[in-house]
């Protein structure tokens, strides 16, 4: 064993940060002779900025700001690398109790049907105009956030137009519930334990698990500098090969109460275990009369290929960007958005761990709403897109 | 004469930011405001329009200002000192204080530069208080655990202060504690043992 490698990775507070934090706790990063100082922090900004200058070396990073920072969209321009996908899902869109009775009223159909329940908001949207009430809010997480792309997506595929029907609205997760009990917004998509949070307290109800709308989207990946993975590869194989085994501690159920207990700890996610233990167990609590609903879908960590990055899951994230006029489009700029993710250095740190995934979406992404995604045409599917800005 | 800039500093610890405003203003900027809370941040700033926003990085609203740059319908776009590659000591040097400032665009870099390094100084000055207090505080509590043992000591083996004292230090020396911990045993066990 070479001589022990001392990290700094920064992380938000999040159920999928699991697997960086139990490599380090649960000493899958000593065995690979890795010592990691894991920072918490209270903004992707500041993990951004903190990965891009170097004070960290590793980071758990929203997939879309991996991919923006590395095209110098938005911010300054520092190519990152995402070899390691720490998560697929996670996120739900919790609305408040008002909003849930008024698209249920609304509803053509069964709600939990994510094109009935687009449908039903377009109608809340246009009734609301006609009675002059204020546009309802919609709070995510970042501009660059599969959150933002998640609820444009569904919203748009129902006929409501993200920029002009409603407010969309930038909200830290851990603001976001009090947000929602205090009416500042009316609804929000976030991660775990967020959505469990606002159902225990009663102010709000999970309409959708995002995975209704999109059953395979990368959420968090492992990021690092471009320059860092060229210059450190034997690190960087130890660190993936350190994530992956923690990655499969996670998945496997026997390990749930103890992982949960590792995440739960003042200095890691820092909140009630059993809001934690329900994300990992897909078995989600979704109103407040505790009507509980259970999807294997809801997060994915370290099983059904997960953790391997899959360009076609960068392209669906970018030409969300190419929609809502955040980037333009050329086929050398979607070629550089998927090179971010990098199932070759994947593959090169953990050989023959590719697990079997022809059981999941063929496109990579699984889109609920036409037009069928294809990676490499991403021009035909934003023409075939009626509510967009590019 | 330029225009005065307007800033605005968004800093939930009021002490840091009323340090930070007073450098201001010394420095002669008039048009500074603070925001020492973040609720309705966007609404609040919106109506401000500042030229300079200052926002520390323990703030968990960095995220919202950065929804400031995806508004096409806003006029006035801050953008992120960030943007400027070539500034790279200043902004590793801002992001290590602990303070990130946001920028409008077409502002000259030079004014701003001021600005920052102004806030980068006294982020750093209210760094080294803080620690200074915390070593105060901590000095202070030793020193009342160091009083109550000698005390102990005193009661119990009819101790001058000087001899309490002196076994304390003794005890320290020779097992390697500092006084103040051989003092907190002391302390626990004539607690357990009353």
């Amino acid at each position: 064993m070479s001589a022990e490698v001392k990290l700094r990775a920064g992380f938000i507070p999040l159920a999928d940060a699991a697997a960086m934090i139990v490599a380090v706790d649960k000493g899958f990063a000593a065995a690979e002779g890795l010592d990691i100082e894991l920072v918490r922090e209270v903004s992707w900004s500041n993990v951004r900025d903190k990965l891009n200058i170097g004070l960290f070396d590793a980071a758990h990073l929203l997939a879309p700001v991996a991919i923006a920072s590395s095209l110098g969209i938005g911010h300054v321009k520092v190519p990152i690398v995402a070899p390691f996908n720490l998560g697929l899902n996670g996120n739900a869109i919790t609305v408040s109790p008002a909003l849930y009775s008024a698209l249920a009223d609304a509803a053509a159909g069964d709600i939990s049907d994510p094109m009935v329940s687009a449908r039903a908001l377009a109608r809340v949207v246009a009734a609301r105009r006609h009675q002059g009430v204020e546009p309802l809010t919609f709070g995510m997480t970042f501009p660059f956030s599969t959150h933002n792309y998640q609820l444009r997506f569904w919203m748009a595929a129902g006929g409501v137009d993200p920029d002009e029907d409603i407010r969309l609205v930038v909200l830290p997760p851990p603001y976001m519930v009090e947000s929602l009990a205090n009416r500042q917004v009316d609804a929000f998509c976030v991660g775990a334990p967020w959505n469990s949070v606002a159902v225990d307290l009663g102010v709000g109800r999970i309409l959708h698990f995002v995975s209704d709308i999109l059953p395979r989207a990368a959420e968090k990946v492992l990021a690092v500098r471009g320059r860092w993975a060229q210059e450190n590869p034997d690190v960087l194989g130890r660190l993936l090969r350190a994530l992956a085994g923690a990655a499969a501690h996670v998945a496997d159920p026997a390990n749930r109460d103890e992982v949960t207990a590792l995440l739960a700890a003042p200095s890691r996610i820092a909140v009630d275990r059993d809001a934690i233990r329900r994300a990992l167990d897909g078995r989600l609590k979704i109103a407040p009369d505790g009507t509980t609903r259970v999807s294997e879908r809801y997060l994915i960590v370290g099983r059904a290929g997960a953790s391997r990055p899959d360009p076609a899951q960068a392209a669906w994230l970018f030409a969300q960007m190419v929609r809502w006029g955040q980037a333009p489009l050329s086929s050398e700029i979607l070629a550089a958005a998927k090179a971010v993710f990098r199932p070759d250095l994947y593959d090169a740190a953990l050989p023959g761990e590719t697990e079997a995934t022809a059981s999941e979406p063929a496109d990579g992404d699984g889109v609920f709403a036409a037009p069928v995604f294809d990676g490499n045409d991403v021009a035909s599917y934003l023409a075939a897109s009626k509510i967009r800005r590019a | 004469m330029q225009h005065s800039l307007k800033i605005v500093i968004v800093d939930e610890n009021p002490i840091r930011a009323a340090i930070l405003e007073d450098g201001l203003r010394e420095a002669g900027h008039v048009h500074v405001a603070r925001l020492d809370d973040t609720s309705h941040l966007l609404a609040r700033i919106y109506s401000l329009d500042p030229d300079v926003i200052l926002i520390d990085l323990e703030n968990p609203s960095r995220d919202v200002l950065e929804q400031m740059f995806q508004m096409s319908r806003v006029v006035k776009r801050p953008i992120a000192m960030f943007v400027d590659q070539s500034d790279a000591a200043s902004i590793e040097a801002a992001v290590d204080a602990g303070v990130s400032a946001y920028i409008v665009g077409g502002l000259h870099k030079g004014r701003v530069k001021n600005i920052l390094d102004l806030c980068i100084s006294r982020f750093n000055a209210f760094a080294r208080l803080q620690d200074e207090l915390d070593r105060t505080r901590t000095a202070l509590e030793e020193r009342k655990v160091i009083d109550r043992a000698k005390g102990i000591l005193m009661n119990a083996k009819n101790f001058t202060e000087d001899e309490a004292y002196t076994l304390l230090r003794k005890t320290a020396m020779n097992e390697g504690k500092k006084i103040a911990e051989v003092a907190q045993s002391v302390v626990t066990a004539a607690e357990l043992l009353k």
